[in-house]
């Protein structure tokens, strides 16, 4: 079965110390990647030779350090763009994490909502639409909710099918000449799903909409071309992709952050500044007030090469024959139910369950006595587990240093789980 | 880490046959309380007769540590006046936030000491609060409603 990846995942878990980590007299088996990552040595090494190296603030200094900081800096971007396919390192934009990301973008309509002279494709109100789906992670749901009760605008959704994918079915009919913007989840981070985008941007583009992606649990994981994609914005964080966490990232057309808004204001963020008026710098830095991540901007440029060269396709297809073999073998489990798709097609290494009525904080403790790493809980997607009945679930998610042994131990302890609740 | 420790027979029992289940009348006071992390949620009522409190009910979701400390709390308190009853859940909330180092009064909180185990994990003593917060928000509300007892 392992043959099927890509990978060599034993070197792979030799960059990663923590993988070594015993909890009790039990080795780790880290399944929780899709709340973070762990980070590999040669992310901390980036880091600490920043740090020890070339520590000082960007832009504006004209000493050595200053100079090698601000190179660092937007060599990150330059990195991150070229491996989401960005046509220029000035659409990307550094923020804290995917949450302000998409913060951003949402306080872009509501800060237009109140300027007259803003463009039109922000101006949001009474009457129009923002759509979402019923598989959001909080981060991708609320400031959209929020942004509509503020503005007197509605907010729709896509919803989900019993298989757990997105009811493909409905976007005609949900996504209406009144939208404004639509933005949903590349890959669910509490179903595994991989949703089909070109259903979703063609009807957007159709109506004349704006729309994105919460690239979350999909930039780490398989290959993103946003120019292939054909969305206008995406959101994603350096935490789950082996990079630091403190960091995240905003991807939009340059066309669009030029017509944008600004959503944090203060330093470096200007062209002139009097004590009535400001004008703002372009893009990207007309997005990144204040000093920002340097050094997680280092250690996530070092995560993307580490990505680079295993090969987001490699990653990707040693994903696919992982959650091949998790969704085989929890099948066998009896009393479990898995919560999103069955079969590993279009689905990510992220399987979520329940298990004959014990609760997921309870099968979460005893798999932690084995030394098992998972997530339990509502996951940031509440409205997820309300469409599936649940309350909360266990969720087990694999990376690129998973191994089949660890799933067969996480199969091996819900046998334990039930002997304590059975 | 040992599991026996924090899953005692005592916890599991409460659980699995937990004691005054269920939404009952009369009542003062109610509240709901949720553990935003978890999705563990809790309805509890108060019922009050003169200085005793005549019924906790209560209708909850959650994982066993939750359960169960609400079926133990309704043991401990339940027919108690208000004055041991506050007395219980200051002893037992000190007992959840000694870190492992209490082992707990059996005399006073009888099961409930089960649960020392629970305060070495910090991810837990939320759960083993959650009820004892219902019941203390209850109470209040409870007492508000009463006449003459919001002299305290």
């Amino acid at each position: 079965m392992e043959a099927a990846s890509k990978l060599d995942v034993e070197a792979i878990r030799a960059d990663f110390p923590i993988l070594q980590r015993r909890i009790g007299d039990k080795t780790l088996a880290y399944l929780d990647s899709a709340a973070t990552s762990q980070k590999p040595v040669q992310v901390e090494d980036a880091m600490r030779r920043f740090t020890e190296h070339s520590n000082a603030n960007i832009s504006r200094s004209v000493h050595t350090l200053g100079a090698e900081a601000t190179e660092a800096y937007e060599g990150a971007r330059a990195k991150v763009a070229a491996f989401i396919g960005a046509p220029s390192p000035d659409e990307v934009v550094f923020t804290k994490n995917s949450t302000e990301s998409i913060n951003l973008m949402a306080y872009a309509f509501q800060n237009a909502a109140l300027d007259p002279s803003a463009d039109p494709r922000f101006r949001i109100g009474p009457g129009d639409e923002i759509v979402v789906t019923e598989m959001e992670h909080h981060a991708n749901l609320i400031p959209w909710q929020q942004l509509a009760l503020r503005t007197g605008a509605t907010l729709k959704w896509i919803g989900i099918t019993d298989a757990g994918r997105l009811d493909i079915d409905t976007v005609d009919e949900v996504i209406t000449e009144r939208c404004k913007v639509v933005s949903f989840v590349h890959v669910a981070n509490l179903l595994g799903t991989v949703n089909p985008t070109s259903q979703i941007t063609r009807r957007a583009r159709e109506v004349g909409a704006l729309v994105g992606l919460d690239a979350s649990q999909s930039v780490p994981h398989l290959p993103v071309d946003v120019t292939e994609l054909g969305v206008d914005f995406i959101a994603f964080t350096g935490h789950k992709m082996l990079g630091p966490t403190g960091i995240g990232v905003l991807w939009a057309r340059a066309e669009l952050l030029d017509a944008m808004p600004p959503f944090l204001t203060g330093g470096s963020m200007i062209k002139t500044v009097t004590m009535e008026h400001t004008t703002f710098a372009d893009a990207p830095a007309k997005f990144e007030a204040g000093t920002p991540p340097i050094a997680e901007a280092v250690g996530l440029a070092a995560a993307v090469d580490y990505l680079d060269k295993l090969g987001m396709a490699n990653v990707r297809a040693h994903e696919k024959a992982y959650v091949a073999y998790m969704l085989d073998r929890l099948e066998t489990v009896d009393g479990l139910e898995i919560i999103g798709p069955r079969v590993p097609i279009g689905r990510g290494a992220t399987v979520s369950f329940t298990f004959e009525g014990v609760h997921p904080h309870d099968v979460g403790q005893i798999l932690d006595a084995e030394g098992i790493a998972v997530r339990v809980g509502h996951h940031c997607a509440k409205p997820t587990c309300e469409r599936f009945g649940v309350n909360a679930t266990t969720r087990a998610s694999g990376y690129i240093y998973n191994t089949h042994e660890e799933i067969d131990r996480l199969v091996e302890a819900l046998g334990q789980v039930r002997k304590v609740f059975g | 880490m040992n599991l026996d420790e924090l899953y005692q027979e005592v916890i599991l029992d409460h659980y699995k046959r937990p004691r005054g289940a269920g939404l009952r009348e009369p009542y003062e006071g109610e509240s709901h309380q949720v553990n935003p992390t978890c999705g563990d949620e809790i309805t509890l009522r108060v019922h009050v007769e003169g200085d005793k409190v005549a019924d906790v009910s209560y209708d909850n979701v959650g994982c066993s540590i939750s359960k169960a400390s609400a079926s133990v709390m309704y043991e401990l308190i339940n027919g108690a006046t208000v004055d041991d009853a506050l007395a219980k859940l200051a002893e037992f909330t000190e007992l959840m936030n000694s870190k492992g180092q209490s082992e707990g009064d059996e005399e006073s909180l009888e099961d409930a000491v089960a649960f020392a185990g629970v305060s070495k994990y910090p991810m837990r003593v939320k759960c083993a609060l959650l009820g004892w917060k219902a019941f203390q928000d209850a109470l209040v509300r409870a007492e508000a409603s009463i006449p003459g007892r919001t002299d305290a």
